[in-house]
């Protein structure tokens, strides 16, 4: 029974956003956000042919600015959100357009010391080209010296807020609602008119000493949506979306900075968080003393934690150590015991297990660390259509796309 | 041939004779001197054997023999002639005395017979007035044994009130079978009567002197004694004097009790006896009224079925309440200033206990007592284990403060060092010495077979030592546990210092102590103990992770500085770099810092061979060399497949780095650890920036600086080039603008610095 071997798909720049494509239930397909200064930024689009192990990629153009986080919408399969850099040259003597390309920046250069440039972050709903699918079937070879633009519906950035570090969708949602943290605000933003218009909706605001700024969030799906989960420095804290009002604050949840969180899809008050200590940390949200159980397996900074979605005791987590490690945390699953149910039920993934004191909790364990990147990886996330399948993203634009081993999954299975 | 022949036969015959002399019995007929001589034969073979002038020869020499015979039977006949005479001389003389010893004889005889006849006679005449003399003397002893009962009772009376009661009970008791006998003679029948009358009364003053108990046990013992003679029922008597007896020692035992009492209300246990003398005060009081009245309870009830079991109970119920008393106030004894004070005093309550021993042989007491004194001796090493313990945390809190304080040598760690582990073992030595009074030869009950065995390994080796050294290496874990998360509270002097400190355990101390304790106690591993590789590797782990807990948190400071150096800046719109940023001066100036630090408790280690020649040559040289092309081939604005292969190609030729893994115990190791944690910091926090020409210009300034000083602490040198690569190549990614400074100019620029 042996494994299929990775499959590796390598970009041309670099790159640090990866998100699958929440809508697409049959097919494969990941999404990766590039970040170049001097090109045009794309969106690649990876299809993943699960039984020719063959990779399909598309090439949308993103020519706002290098992506720092990328974003689908549960609902359309065609909108997708990210957060994107943009540099901002102008200048006091010569008024210069304030949106000046990269490639005229030797223009700018000719002025030389009367020019002043900044670099701003902002966020936008997009959509992909309606027929990117079938262009690139026909002749993929042309694909990647031609692609298509992302067709901007909305900016998600106002005069007050800007910065936006990440931009969360409703999980499970009708596409409607969105949250950006930008700087030290939480916005929730409607999007009408088939997303073409977004309105705030209600703000958060953190307060506190110095300057506060969010790192990263979580919209969890569980209380009907209505609970959020962010990080800022070392603390972890939660906001009830119908107050914006913080319900619980994990001060120093990491040594250091905290990287990235995720939700357990099936256990409502268990979180994992990641950070700069090297550790992975699970919580339970209900008594934030402690934390539930840490693992210390990287051997530098975590950046990115994600759960299964249907079997929340595989845990993925990407650190820059260039290592991708696939832990097996049983005994703080929804399934402490193993499957109990039968094999019709597997694919609800619902917390139906049964009561029974008699067998012996399984042992945690890293099933696996997978060593195929040669840089630090920044970002991993679970396919959405196969549950035993997984990409992971390093910083040279490396995309690995591995499973689930045969063994743990026959023994989570059966 | 005549000649010859001439001259062998003289000394021939002369020969025969002595032949003769020696030989009487020779049967030779010719041996002159022989029995069986034969003077024919001999002259016919001289005759025909010699010659006329042997011949001569011969008869000469016979004449002068038979010459020489004839005078010495001379001499012979004279001599016994002259003795002859003088014997008969003496016989005559001896006759005549004989004859006048006869006549003294006859007389003698005759005087004997007369005097028997006259001592016959004189008897014959006293014989009447000897018979009268002895009935005579019959008869006063008789009187006077009749006064002495016509007195007894005036003597008793006067006894009683003497309270002379052992001679009125003497008196009584002789007289009492007379009285007894004769009690059907009215007169007899009185005295015996008044007898009576006053040894009841007599009686009764003894038992009211025994109720009322005042007296002394000696005292009671004989009350006790003379009532028995009295033939008073034992059971009863038993009884009450057990109860007396039992009340007395009750009152000896609220004594001690008292003394006890006032210690949980009174803080200062100086201003009460200490626990020798209230060790030697229940002894002298208690334990030794006990002896004495199981010895008078032994000696008065002697023949009396049931006394052992009264007795033992009796024993047992009192020696529990002492007991008790006892361990009470030896669990107040908590200071462990002074052993021998509480040996002593356990000695001594051992030792007063054998003479109950002896006493009553089947008694539980002795036991019990040895148990206290096991008792007492864990629940001390327990007390030692926590002062050892409490003393290496002050230990620890004084190398706090004193590491807290500016130092002025810059050598003080080591000798912090050196003054802890020796402060540490001087520790344990004079505890071990303490300890160690348990099993001195002179103290009872050191040679109690679990003294002998339990107490060396499980007391003292296992809970005592063993357990310290656990606790250190377990207290030192807690340092980098408790300190994780925020890492500021243990400073990273004091997880160097513990770290060396745990080494030495495992590579000597630990061994060392063992070995002295099992030493000087002799320990038999009857059962099983913790083996000293066990508690080596255990302290090897805690050495180890201490030291990465060093290195994390020491390179921990230095990124937090570089990440808030790149994150608060404004890459995009600096100035043109004129000098090296300050904060780089300050990694490098902490670097060094950190490398005396380590330098002066761990030793320099190995570094990989020097790659290149760069170590010996100066730094200008090495940088305009190499470093050039490689950073400028990185910055070539080429197409963006190109720069990825070239870093993948760097990656391919170099191992892949574990940022927070474990080190080595030595310098190079260390730095080199800290370096990894704050460059890759660094590399990361670049990442996350956008530069502009300038901002790219002022990283590869830094960076040439970092390389300039870094490369001197880290085992190998082409780990620091390929990091500082790494860092100028992401930071040129990341530029809006990349145009890389002149090499030459960043030189001039960190040499300036």
């Amino acid at each position: 029974m042996e494994d299929d071997a990775p499959v590796i798909y390598g970009l041309e720049f670099q790159a640090r956003a990866l998100t699958a494509q929440t809508a697409e239930t049959d097919a494969i397909r990941f999404l990766v956000g590039t970040q170049s200064l001097k090109f045009d930024n794309q969106i690649h689009i990876i299809d993943f042919d699960d039984e020719n192990n063959i990779i399909n990629k598309n090439v949308l153009l993103h020519q706002a600015g290098e992506i720092w986080h990328i974003g689908a919408s549960p609902a359309d399969k065609a909108v997708l959100t990210t957060c994107y850099n943009k540099s901002e040259s102008y200048c006091f003597l010569l008024s210069l357009a304030p949106f000046t390309k990269l490639g005229s920046f030797a223009l700018s250069l000719s002025v030389s010391l009367s020019l002043d440039s900044r670099v701003v972050s902002c966020a936008a709903v997009w959509r992909m080209p309606s027929d990117w699918e079938t262009g690139s079937h026909e002749s993929p070879d042309d694909s990647a010296h031609n692609p298509q633009t992302l067709e901007l519906l909305c900016h998600l950035d106002d005069s007050a807020h800007s910065n936006a570090a990440c931009v969360l969708w409703e999980p499970m949602g009708d596409g409607k609602r969105v949250i950006s943290l930008a700087d030290n605000h939480a916005l929730l933003w409607d999007l009408q008119e088939s997303s073409t218009q977004a309105t705030v909706s209600s703000t958060a605001t953190l307060e506190g000493k110095g300057q506060l700024k969010f790192t990263s969030g979580k919209w969890s799906p569980h209380h009907n949506c209505s609970q959020l989960a962010t990080a800022n420095d070392t603390a972890i804290r939660g906001w009830d979306l119908r107050t914006m009002s913080q319900i619980y604050c994990i001060e120093n949840a990491h040594g250091q900075l905290v990287r990235d969180l995720d939700f357990n899809p099936n256990r409502q008050y268990y979180l994992a968080s990641c950070g700069d200590d090297c550790k992975v940390k699970f919580w339970d949200v209900r008594n934030v003393q402690e934390p539930v159980k840490s693992l210390e397996e990287h051997s530098h900074w975590v950046w990115s934690v994600r759960y299964n979605h249907s079997h929340d005791q595989l845990v993925l987590t990407a650190s820059s150590d260039s290592r991708l490690i696939l832990s097996n945390m049983v005994s703080i699953s929804s399934e402490p015991f193993g499957h109990l149910v039968d094999d019709e039920e597997l694919s609800e993934g619902e917390d139906n297990h049964q009561e029974d004191k008699s067998k012996e909790p399984l042992k945690d364990s890293v099933v696996s660390t997978y060593e195929e990147h040669e840089d630090s990886v920044y970002a991993a996330e679970w396919s959405s259509a196969d549950p035993w399948l997984f990409a992971s993203l390093s910083y040279d634009g490396r995309l690995v796309i591995n499973r689930v081993p045969r063994a743990l999954k026959y023994r989570i299975l059966l | 041939v005549l000649f010859l022949f001439v001259c062998s036969p003289s000394p021939c015959s002369f020969h025969w004779i002595r032949k003769a002399e020696e030989q009487p019995e020779s049967l030779d007929p010719c041996d002159i001197n022989g029995p069986h001589f034969d003077p024919e034969l001999f002259l016919n073979k001289l005759r025909r054997e010699c010659s006329l002038a042997e011949l001569m020869d011969q008869e000469t020499c016979m004449v002068k023999q038979i010459r020489s015979l004839d005078s010495d039977m001379q001499t012979l006949v004279y001599e016994n002639y002259n003795k002859f005479i003088s014997a008969t001389d003496t016989i005559r003389k001896m006759k005549n005395d004989f004859k006048k010893m006869e006549d003294e004889m006859d007389c003698l005889s005759a005087n004997m017979a007369a005097i028997t006849e006259f001592s016959a006679r004189i008897s014959g005449t006293l014989q009447d007035q000897h018979a009268q003399i002895t009935k005579l003397s019959g008869v006063h002893t008789l009187l006077r044994k009749l006064q002495f009962l016509f007195e007894l009772p005036a003597r008793l009376n006067k006894c009683l009130e003497l309270q002379a009661y052992a001679q009125a009970v003497r008196s009584h008791r002789r007289a009492r079978c007379v009285l007894q006998q004769y009690s059907h003679l009215p007169s007899f029948k009185g005295i015996q009567d008044d007898c009576h009358a006053i040894m009841d009364k007599l009686a009764q003053e003894l038992r009211q002197k025994f109720r009322d108990g005042g007296s002394s046990a000696k005292d009671l013992s004989e009350c006790v004694e003379l009532l028995l003679q009295l033939d008073e029922p034992a059971e009863e008597l038993c009884d009450k004097f057990l109860s007396h007896a039992q009340s007395r020692l009750e009152s000896d035992l609220q004594g001690l009790e008292a003394e006890i009492r006032p210690y949980p209300t009174i803080p200062s246990p100086t201003s009460n006896t200490d626990i020798l003398e209230f060790i030697d005060r229940g002894c002298n009081e208690f334990v030794s009224s006990l002896c004495l009245v199981i010895t008078s309870y032994q000696e008065l009830f002697i023949n009396h079925a049931q006394k052992g079991e009264l007795l033992n109970a009796f024993v047992d119920d009192l020696a529990a309440r002492y007991f008790s008393l006892v361990e009470r106030r030896i669990q107040e004894e908590k200071g462990v200033a002074d052993n021998s004070l509480l040996v002593r005093a356990l000695d001594r309550f051992h030792r007063r206990l054998q003479a109950v021993t002896k006493l009553l042989p089947g008694s539980a007491v002795p036991n019990q007592g040895t148990e206290i004194v096991i008792r007492a001796a864990t629940e001390r090493v327990k007390q030692y284990l926590s002062a050892l313990q409490s003393f290496y945390m002050d230990s620890l809190t004084d190398v706090r403060q004193a590491l807290a304080t500016p130092r002025d040598a810059p050598n003080s760690l080591p000798e912090l060092l050196s003054s802890l582990s020796a402060s540490i073992l001087n520790q344990i030595k004079s505890v071990l010495a303490s300890v160690h009074l348990f099993t001195a030869k002179d103290i009872t009950f050191s040679n109690k077979p679990y003294f002998k065995g339990e107490f060396c390994s499980q007391g003292v080796r296992e809970s005592l030592v063993v357990s310290f050294i656990k606790f250190v290496c377990q207290s030192s874990r807690q340092f980098c546990e408790s300190a994780g998360d925020k890492g500021g509270s243990t400073p990273p002097a004091l997880l160097l210092l513990l770290s060396r400190l745990c080494l030495d355990y495992e590579t000597s101390t630990i061994s060392y102590i063992l070995t002295l304790t099992d030493e000087q106690f002799l320990v038999q591993h009857h059962s099983p103990v913790t083996p000293v590789t066990t508690l080596c590797a255990e302290a090897r782990e805690a050495a180890q992770k201490l030291l990465n807990h060093y290195v994390k948190v020491q390179g921990l400071i230095i990124s937090q500085m570089l990440r808030k150096s790149v994150e608060t800046r404004d890459w995009v719109n600096t100035i043109e770099p004129r000098n090296v940023r300050a904060v780089m001066k300050r990694v490098v100036e902490d670097t060094t810092s950190i490398d005396v630090q380590v330098g002066l408790l761990y030793e320099e280690g190995v570094r990989k061979a020097h790659s290149s020649d760069s170590s010996k040559r100066t730094f200008s040289v090495y940088s305009s060399s190499r470093q050039q092309a490689r950073y400028a081939a990185s910055y070539t604005p080429s197409a963006p497949m190109d720069t990825n292969l070239l870093s993948n190609i760097h990656k391919l030729f170099s191992e892949r780095i574990d940022i927070f893994s474990s080190v080595e115990f030595n310098k190079v190791s260390v730095m080199t650890g800290i370096i990894k944690i704050s460059l890759k910091t660094f590399l990361e926090c670049v990442r996350l920036r956008t530069f502009g020409r300038y901002g790219l210009q002022q990283i590869q300034v830094d960076c040439h600086y970092l390389q300039m000083y870094l490369w001197r602490f880290v085992s190998d040198e082409n780990l620091v080039h390929f990091m500082l690569d790494e860092i100028v190549g992401s930071s040129a990614h990341r530029c809006l603008d990349p145009a890389p400074m002149e090499q030459s100019v960043i030189e001039v620029i960190c040499e300036r610095g």
